[in-house]
This record gives C-alpha cells, structure tokens and sequence, in this order.
C-alpha cells in the first residue's frame, strides 16, 4: 500500500467547503490553541518546542528550539521582534504559497502563539512581492483576527499586546536570508549582515533580538503547542520530527505538494506512488531533493547511509536514489539537503548542462553583489555556461567551473555563496562526462 | 514638498508608515509600492517625494528602485505578463510561451527586462520563479496567477485584455 | 572635535589597561587586547593581512573578502574546558571553513594563519574575482603605483587570467560631484567611500544602484558628493575609482617626492604629506595624526597649495622706482632697506605680521621690533565659520604660536597702527604675509608711507604701492614649527624651494642685520634654540622632539 499523507498543516487545505475566512477557521476549532496558550507561562512554550525537536522548513533546518533558546527576554532592554519569512522563492517550493492563500488563519494562530513564547510585542510578515494576492489575503485576516481580539492590545484579556503587520517584498530572493531580510525590512538594501557579529538573536531587526521563522515552520508551533511535544515528537523520525509538506514538479505525470511524516516516505514512493511516475514513458535521470541549491542526485547512484538496526547497532547499508528517506538527516547523509522541500524531477531526455545553465541565470540574478565571491562568480558561471550550451565549450571549462564554484562556496557573507556552488558542484560531480562532452560535440 | 499628492493618497501612505514605529526607513518599501500602484511607475519625482517624506537621500530610494526588479523607473504597458523562466517551468515550456507571448503581442526589445509592444497594450517579461512549480508553466497577468499555460492558454490571455 | 573623538569607531586603538588574552599568529603566541580584529593583531606582530573594504576608522562589513585567513579556536574537552598541550598553552583546533580577519575578534586561545596554504588559495581566488571585470586602465589610471589591487595582485594574485567571457562595463568617468570624478568599472564595489560619506561626515549621499554583478556605485544626480571632506574618499579608495578632479593626470605617483608637514589652511593644523616633484607641488593627502585630524583633511585644506605655482608670483627682491618695480639683489634690497630704516625714530615705524607665519618667523619679527624699538605690531586675524568635524574656526593656522612668541595681541593692535598711518604719525610700515588693507587703510593711506616693505607670495594692493617687495615663502617651502587651536606644537618641513630662494626665517634674519643688529643666525637650528631658550613653554624642546606628530603644550601656562 502506497505510503499515506498525513495533513496536519494541509488538513484543511484545498478541502472542499473550506473557505479562507476567519469564521470558517473558527468553526474548525480555529484559535483554541491561542486560548490555551496564552495561559502558559511563555517559557513553557518555549520549551514545549524545544522537546518536539521541531526544525526549520525554510531551508536550513536548524532547531526552531534552539533557535528561540538564543533569546532570553531578562537579558535584554530592547523589544524582541519577530518575522515570518513568507519570502518563499527557492526553485521548486510552492508549500507556503499554499498556506498562505489558502489556509492564513492557521499562520497567524501560530505566528501568535510563537510570538507570545518569546515576549514579541510587534512582529512583521515579509511576504514576497509576486504573492500580491496573497498579502492581501493576510491582511485581511488579520483585520479579522484583530477585531476578534485575537491580536492587538490585551489579547482576549491576558494583557499580552501584539500587533501584527505585513510587509511586502519586491522581487529579490536575496530577502529569504535571515538578515537580508533584516535590512530589507530596515528600508536598506537587502545585503545580508556578516556573522559574527551581526546575529540577528543579538542583532537583529534595528540592532534588536530578532527571530526569523519560516511559514510551515511557524504552521508547526501551533501544532506543537496544540497535541505537546511528546505527540509531536513521535511524529516522523527522531532528530527529524513532525511533517514536511514536499513539493515536486518537472518530469513527473502528476506534480504537486503532499505532506508526509518526516522520513516515512522514500524519494521513489513519491515519485512513482504518489506522483504517478516519470511522464511520456521516460526514465528518471536526476533529482534535485531540497530546492535548487540542494545538490542534485543522479538516479543510478548508490549512496552509504548508516542505519540503526533492531538490535540497536549501527549498520552501513548501501542504497539506491529511490530508496533514500526524505528526511534531513537522511539526505544530508547522501551529500545533498531536504532544503525547502522543493524536489524537482528531471528525466532522460533532458541535457544537465542546459538545466545547470537554466539555474545559474537565476542565481547570477539573485546575487545582490555585496562580496566578491559570488557577486564575480555567479555571474562567472553563468557567462560559461551560456557559452557551453551555445557550442563554444572548451575542454578545460568543465574544471574551471568547478574550480570558480569552489572557490565560492564557503568564502562568502551568507548561504547565498553555497547555494549558487552547489548546483554546480553537484552537477559536475554527478553528469561529469555530460559537461565535458560538451566540449567535443561543438 | 516638491511633488504634490492627493491627501487620499497622504492618507494612506501616513497609515503605512504608522507600522514602522521604530523607523520610518522601513516604510520605503511599501511606500514604493504605493507610488507604483497608483503612478504606474516610479518616477524622479516619486523618488524624491518619497525620500523627503521619509527624512532620506534621494539616493537612499534609488538603491531600492533600481534593485528591486519589481520596481520600474519607466511606465509599462497597460497589461503585465510575468513569465517564470527558471528550472520547472523552464522544463515545461516557459521558453515557447515566452516566445509565442512575443508573437502575438508584438513586444520586442532587451529581453533582459520588460518589453512592450508597440501600441503598448502588452508589456512581457521574464522573472525568476514565481513558487508554483508543480503547475507549471506559470505565467503572471497583473496580480493573477496563471498556470499549467499553453500556447493556446496563452492566446486566451491575451484575449482577456481589453 | 578633534583627533579620533571625530570617527564612528577606531579598531585601531585600544586604551593601554585593556584587558590582554593569548593568540597564536603563525606559530607564536602573542598577548593582544582582547577583542582586537585580527587584522590589528597581525599588523602588530609585523605580518600584513591584505584587505579592501576595511578600514580602522569604518564599520566592519566584511564584503571584500580579501582578508579571510585560517582560523582556529581551543580544542574543548567534554566539560568545555581549553585541552593544555605541551607547551602550557591551548591546543587548537583549525576551522576547515576560513574567517575574514577584519571580523574576527581576538579571545583567549585563538589562533590564526595568516600565510597558510588554504589562506593563499583564498586570496588568490579572490584576486582572480575582482579582476575579472577589472578595465585594463593601469596605464591611464592615476592610481596606478598606489592601487591595492596592483599591489595585491602582485603580491598575493595569480598571475594569469582564466576569463575569456565579455567583461561587464559600467559607466567611466563619471561627475560624482565639484572634486570627484568616479570611473565605475574600476570601483570593487568595497563601499568605503559610502560609510565614510553616511558615517564620518553625515552626508549619506553616496550609494549603490542596481544588483549582482550590475552593482554601481553612484550619487543622486540631484545631490551630489560636494561636501567638504568629499576628497577623503579618494585617499580610502584602495583602487583608481574615485579620483581627484585636482590632481587627475598631473602626475605619476611614483615620481613624487612626500615631504611630511601641516596644513596651514586653519588653526586645526591637519597633518599632510606634500607630493612634490622638482620643485612643483603637485598634491597633498592627509597624513594620520590621531591626537590631530586622524586620518582626515577637508578639501579646501587639500587644495590650499595651488598659490604656490601661481604664475604671479614675486619671485625676486623689487624695488619700486617711481610707479615702477625693479628687481634687485637680496643683497642690494637689503642694504637699501638698512639704509632707510635708519632714518626713522622709534614710534614711526610699525609691523602687521601674519599668524600664517611660523613660530621662528614671528620670534624673528618681534626681535626686529624690539631692534628697532618698534610699539606697535600686531596680526591680522581671521576667522571663518568652520565646522563641528575638523575646520577651525580660526582661519589662522599659527594664532597660538604668534601669541605664544608675544608677536600677536590678537588683533588689538591694529586700529592703532591704521589711525598712525592715516594720520601721518607712523612713516614706515613692514607688512609680512599679509596685504595691510585688509586692516581697513586705503591705498591712498598707505602711499602715504614713506617707507612700506612688503613680504608676499603673490601681487596685492600693498606689493603694488610698496618700496620694496620681497618674495615670501608658501607653507611648502619652508622649516618651521606652529601651534594649534589645541596648544599642539607641530613641524613644518620644506618639500620645495621658494622661487625667491631665501626662506622667510632668513629674510627676517637678514633684515634684522640690516637694522643694525648684532644678534645674528646662521641657522635654523640655532633659530629654534633660541626660541625654546626665551619661551618657557618650549623649553627643553629641539626639533627631533617635536618629531613628525608634534607635541602638547600646555596653552593655560602660557
């Protein structure tokens, strides 16, 4: 039997019936878990979280507990903020554009409560600009939520203040990293700050504590807080808990989103069970497991996971594509990252190096240019690829590629410098003979 | 001042502003927004007014406008046609509606940015990925998400312009 | 304000109690303040970690990525305590990934590499990124012999070029403002001159439009980069982006000889170097003086030297027969000089120096006026309205040396000597560096002497009318040393010779011999000794105390 979804952040999404107003959320149970929140002390909360071992879905996958643990309210004269990052731009991902339009009151109940555990009193949802319907869509709910009281002064009578705004991008994928999105939101030009020392815990939006959460990620708490942590955490794997909602697109007969148990699912019962296999009768080639940046995997590689047997042992098993988990742990293990979730498919008929190619324009015009790595080099790569698929391959391109690509990732402000080395790195280092023959079939 | 605007306009933009209590710099963004909204586009003038609103440099506004692609400095046709041209989309097909959006409206020029046809109905241009990968290709008319666009779709969008 | 109190931060400089940690630099443990960047701490052990976008006196921001080094910090064991190794000290534990040095802050046990392999690949790489767009315009480039990435590159880059793809252009040559002129294509995009701008001077008018690699650097077109420090930028631009409309394809950097000296711009007495070449100033940049100016000049100081080329300059003695003037031998002027002055009672003679002068040309005139027994002799003053950052508002760089030497009654004196000029009582006028109308006489006034000599750089209404002129020296073409508002004593040094030949410490030398005097230099050196010998509050001073940073005086002893 083909693995089953479990929607619990996509539970009411794309039901039938089910409307984006905030009575429709009420008449779900919608805000219950803000009324039993707001009775908890905050630290408790926080620390509820930390126990479900909940990690970020932006990308990164870094411990949302942890995350929060960096700020401690004592400690500090100046306001906590609190961002969502609905900044969602990373190739391959549409899940929060699907939260976002279709289910805004369960953000806004869990970017509250995550807002309340962490002493925020005004908090900003930076939405990208090409989702203008979408920020329509939350500030109306949030209008609803604050005549309602669930925002805005004395939350239905606990004294805890909290206002809510949204901020609207204008097209930079530069203002999904944490402290780009900083100086975007400060009116600046969204150049991400170098860390140490600039922390957006300790530094962040106007040089105050700052957290910055992903919109599922933000979709969690809530559920966190909802079932408690010990439910949550036995959902998915250890380490790796809760869901993920996957989005995959290319060369599938059925793409889309889906949300599965962390680790439940393996990358070929998605593509073939659930996404119905490769189309026009073709053969799998390559996927790109976790957004663009994600290093992509070659269908015929074998990869070494260690794996925890019955008896307890660890065992080295060796395995195929298809059979990796999707989880962060697993895909981490085969050299590549779950990422935003975004898993795109490509199949036989389709020229790597023309798909790199693709993927390096839009990093060359994502680079906001601060440091010299990857404002030169993305721009590098893309001027070599472009003349590769255009038949004026040399023979020592394939290694200068990878050489600029190295001499990038690693050396740069922010994650930006990775993201756009990756791909290339993973692409020759997979279709290695592809970049090459580029060179002779001029 | 130099520019002047319509207090309805004022209004809104004071509102906007009241959501940035800590800085009014951070009221850049949106204040661009609404210039563009309501103008078409940015001009010197909004640049200007928008800065001195604010307490800033007119070069502190022309870093945003000319950074962010979603801001232009020129006037646009009266219909936007966005097309996604990274991988996903690119994989579907996005080249040839791109190509066949070109056709039939006639817009040529740098492809680099917007193009505009000659009786500037039609502006096209490329953008990066727009999240909507799994109905690809998608192409954006205005505010409104199309996707899964064909060539033939294509055609019916252009239709719907008046 | 001022010194280093003007900057936003100063990495550079920690207070001597700062508490020290250990740090090992290539080896060697070193004891360093603690939180120092690490591009201090290995410019104090004598290793230079090469970098653009940092600069001491600037927010950190780490964009060049030119100074990323090896980096490591204490191996901790399980209870988070630093693993002792052999030699008493930490054991470290190296960072795969490398760290850029200008963020980096020295804590106890880090340790650094500044030469390894890994730190050379990083520097290489980065070099062969900020080349590849790079204009070839060294040969047109004015900072060519002073360009980081001439210098870098030599020391640190490649070699050769692996980009055989278009080269992306942007704008050259382009009016950043009156003094500036900014080529794009050269800029690397460091943004020094953009925090100096928003930071340091508060004129937030500089900035960067458009993304990736299609960064440029550029101001308003409506408002652009004319503030009085806008020169500054071009010293911080370690390449040939922003260059000075001034100085822009005069000459070639490695030709010009730098003489260290002050600006005599104001009293504030900005520190410089002077570059010169066969006897032509060409430019002057500000030298660093953290008790001073810091790192910093304005720009009307920067290009206060311009006088000194002027074609109108008295370049010989004149001596005026009729409505004429005739250039004669120092000798013969002098003698002439000698000659009338002695026709003269005490009282009917007066002196209007300048506070442009030096400490050893004002301790000159005063001893001609005691000489000649001469009452009435004062300074012109001047004042402007100078600025918060590092204008004076003096205009007079040496108010505090003339009155130190008992020259200058700030000013007090002068009605009395115009009145005894206007009403006949003062027959004989010596005006040094100054034009005496500027103290209110006429023309008419001043025909009325029976003797004026004039000391000046170039022609005005008293040279016109005077008996005798004599080429006097600009701030570059002579010794000296001068107070400042501060009370800080500073030396002047000669980058180049006066067209007249005699220093103005000599003319005021001579012209004393020929008033009769007995007491006679024959030396500067000997000038200066003499001066600290009368003045107490140079006492015990000679010229290599006062070195290249000047000394403070205590101006409430006076």
């Amino acid at each position: 039997m083909p693995v089953q979804e479990r929607r619990i952040i996509l539970k009411h999404i794309d039901q039938p019936g089910y409307t984006i107003d905030i009575d429709c959320y009420l008449k779900h149970g919608g805000y219950e878990t803000l009324k039993k929140a707001l009775k908890l002390p905050p630290a408790q909360i926080k620390d509820e979280v930390k126990k479900s071992q909940l990690r970020g879905r932006g990308g990164a996958g870094f411990s949302c507990g942890m995350k929060w643990g960096f700020i401690d309210p004592s400690k500090t004269q100046k306001p906590i903020y609190l961002i969502c990052n609905a900044d969602e731009s990373d190739p391959g991902t549409f899940k929060d554009r699907q939260i976002i339009h279709k289910d805004p009151h369960q953000l806004l109940e869990g970017m509250i409560i995550s807002c309340f555990a962490n002493s925020v009193k005004l908090a900003y949802i930076y939405i990208r600009g090409e989702f203008p319907i979408g920020a329509r869509i939350l500030e109306k709910a949030l209008a609803e939520a604050r005549a309602k009281n669930f925002l805005g002064k004395n939350i239905l009578g606990s004294g805890y203040d909290l206002e809510i705004y949204v901020h609207r991008g204008a097209g930079a994928y530069i203002c999904g990293e944490e402290t780009g999105l900083i100086e975007s939101l400060e009116g600046k030009r969204p150049y991400p700050r170098i860390k140490p020392p600039y922390f957006p815990a300790v530094l962040g939006l106007y040089m105050a504590p700052t957290i910055v959460n992903n919109v599922e990620t933000l979709c969690n708490v809530l559920h966190v807080v909802e079932m408690g942590s010990e439910a949550f955490a036995k959902i998915g794997r250890p380490n790796n808990t809760g869901t993920r909602i996957l989005c995959v697109s290319g060369d599938v007969n059925k793409p889309g989103y889906h949300e599965f148990e962390c680790g439940v699912i393996t990358m070929g019962e998605l593509i073939n069970d659930i996404c119905g296999g490769i189309r026009n009768g073709n053969k799998l080639k390559a996927v790109i497991p976790g957004g663009s940046s994600a290093k992509v995997l070659r269908a015929e590689s074998k990869f070494k996971m260690k794996q925890k047997g019955p008896d307890g042992n660890m065992t080295e098993k060796e395995i195929g594509l298809l059979d990796i988990p999707l989880d962060f742990d697993s895909l981490a293990a085969v050299g590549s990252m779950a990422g935003s979730g975004g898993i795109i498919v490509m199949d036989h008929t389709r020229d790597m190096v023309e798909s790199m190619a693709n993927l390096s324009e839009f990093y060359a015009h994502e680079s906001c240019g601060q440091c010299t790595p990857c404002r030169e080099g993305s721009l590098w790569m893309k001027k070599i690829l472009t003349r590769m698929t255009h038949g004026k391959a040399r023979k020592e391109d394939t290694a200068l590629l990878k050489n600029v690509a190295d001499n990038i990732a690693g050396r740069t402000i922010c994650a930006f410098g990775e993201a756009c080395a990756w791909p290339v790195q993973g692409f020759i280092a997979n279709f290695k003979e592809e970049f090459e023959a580029k060179a002779t079939k001029r | 001042m130099s520019a002047q605007v319509d207090p309805e306009f004022e209004k809104q933009v004071d509102e906007v502003i009241s959501h940035y209590p800590a800085s009014k710099r951070s009221a850049s963004l949106p204040l661009l927004h609404l210039w563009q909204e309501k103008y078409g586009y940015v001009s010197e003038e909004g640049i200007h007014w928008i800065a001195e609103k604010l307490g800033l440099q007119p070069v502190n506004i022309l870093e945003l406008v000319t950074f962010y692609p979603m801001f232009r400095q020129k006037p646009i046709g009266r219909h936007h046609i966005r097309v996604c041209r990274t991988l996903s989309c690119s994989l579907n097909g996005a080249y040839d509606v791109f190509e066949h959006f070109k056709k039939i409206t006639g817009a040529t020029g740098d492809e680099h940015g917007p193009i505009t046809s000659p009786d500037g109905k039609f502006t096209v241009e490329f953008v990066e990925c727009l999240a909507s990968c799994g109905t690809a290709p998608v192409v954006m008319l205005g505010d409104e998400l199309h996707e899964k666009v064909t060539i033939k779709s294509a055609e019916q969008i252009i239709q719907s312009c008046h | 304000m001022s010194g280093h109190s003007i900057n936003p931060c100063n990495h550079d400089i920690f207070p001597p109690e700062a508490p020290l940690v250990n740090v090992q630099v290539d080896g060697e443990w070193v004891q360093v303040p603690k939180g120092m960047n690490l591009i201090e701490v290995a410019r104090r052990h004598g290793k230079f970690i090469p970098h653009y976008c940092y600069h001491p006196k600037l927010q950190v921001v780490g964009n060049c990525r030119m100074c990323l080094i090896e980096m490591g910090t204490p191996k901790m064991s399980p209870e988070r305590k630093p693993i002792i190794g052999a030699d008493g000290k930490p054991e470290i534990n190296w960072m795969p990934r490398p760290q850029i040095a200008c963020a980096s802050q020295a804590s106890e046990g880090l340790g650094i590499r500044t030469d390894s392999p890994l730190t050379q690949e990083c520097r290489k790489a980065v070099m062969e990124f900020l080349l590849i767009n790079h204009p070839l315009d060294c040969p047109i480039c004015d900072q060519a012999g002073e360009c980081k990435l001439q210098e870098f590159s030599s020391e640190y880059g490649t070699g050769t070029s692996r980009f055989v793809e278009q080269k992306v252009h942007k704008p050259k040559h382009q009016d950043l403002g009156a003094r500036i002129v900014l080529d794009d294509e050269r800029c690397i995009l460091c943004s020094r001159c953009v925090r100096f701008a928003r930071d340091v001077v508060k004129d937030d008018v500089l900035g960067f439009v458009n993304r990736g690699s299609y960064n440029t650097l550029t101001s308003h077109p409506d408002k652009k980069f004319d503030n009085d420090y806008s020169l500054n930028t071009v010293d911080i631009c370690p390449v040939g982006a922003l260059t000075s409309k001034d100085f822009r394809f005069k000459m070639r950097v490695w030709f010009l000889k730098e003489t260290e000296t002050i600006c005599t711009g104001c009293a504030t007495g900005c520190n410089v170097t002077v570059g010169s070449r066969e006897d032509v100033v060409y430019r002057l940049t500000p030298r660093g003086n953290e008790e001073v100016n810091s790192d910093w000049m304005c720009d009307f100081g920067r290009l206060d030297f311009h006088d000194l080329g002027d074609s109108r300059r008295i370049s010989q003695p004149q001596s005026r027969a009729g409505a004429e003037h005739f250039s004669v031998p120092w000798q013969d002027v002098f003698l002439q000089i000698g000659q009338r002055l002695a026709g003269f009672k005490p009282g009917e003679v007066a002196l209007i120096g300048s506070a442009r002068m030096t400490n050893e040309e004002l301790y000159l005139f005063k001893k001609l006026a005691e000489d000649l027994k001469i009452e009435l002799f004062d300074i012109i003053p001047r004042e402007w309205p100078g600025d918060s950052f590092l204008k004076s508002k003096d205009k007079n760089p040496n108010s505090a040396g003339a009155k130190l030497v008992k020259f200058s009654s700030g000013g007090s004196v002068l009605p009395k000597i115009k009145e005894g000029i206007e009403s006949g009582r003062i027959r004989g006028l010596i005006s040094f560096h100054e034009d005496a109308t500027a103290i209110g006489l006429s023309r008419a006034a001043l025909e009325k002497l029976s003797l004026l000599i004039a000391a000046s750089i170039l022609p005005n209404d008293t040279t016109t009318v005077s008996h005798f002129i004599l080429p006097s020296g600009g701030f570059a073409e002579k010794r000296g040393s001068m107070v400042n508002a501060k009370g800080r004593l500073q030396r002047l040094h000669k980058a180049v010779n006066p067209p007249g030949s005699m220093e103005d410490w000599e003319i005021i030398n001579s012209l004393r011999k020929a008033a009769g005097s007995q007491q006679n230099f024959s030396s500067f050196e000997e000038v200066f000794k003499s001066l600290s010998a009368d003045v107490p509050l140079l006492a015990g001073l000679n010229l290599g105390k006062i070195g290249d940073k000047g000394v403070q005086l205590d101006l409430s002893k006076a």
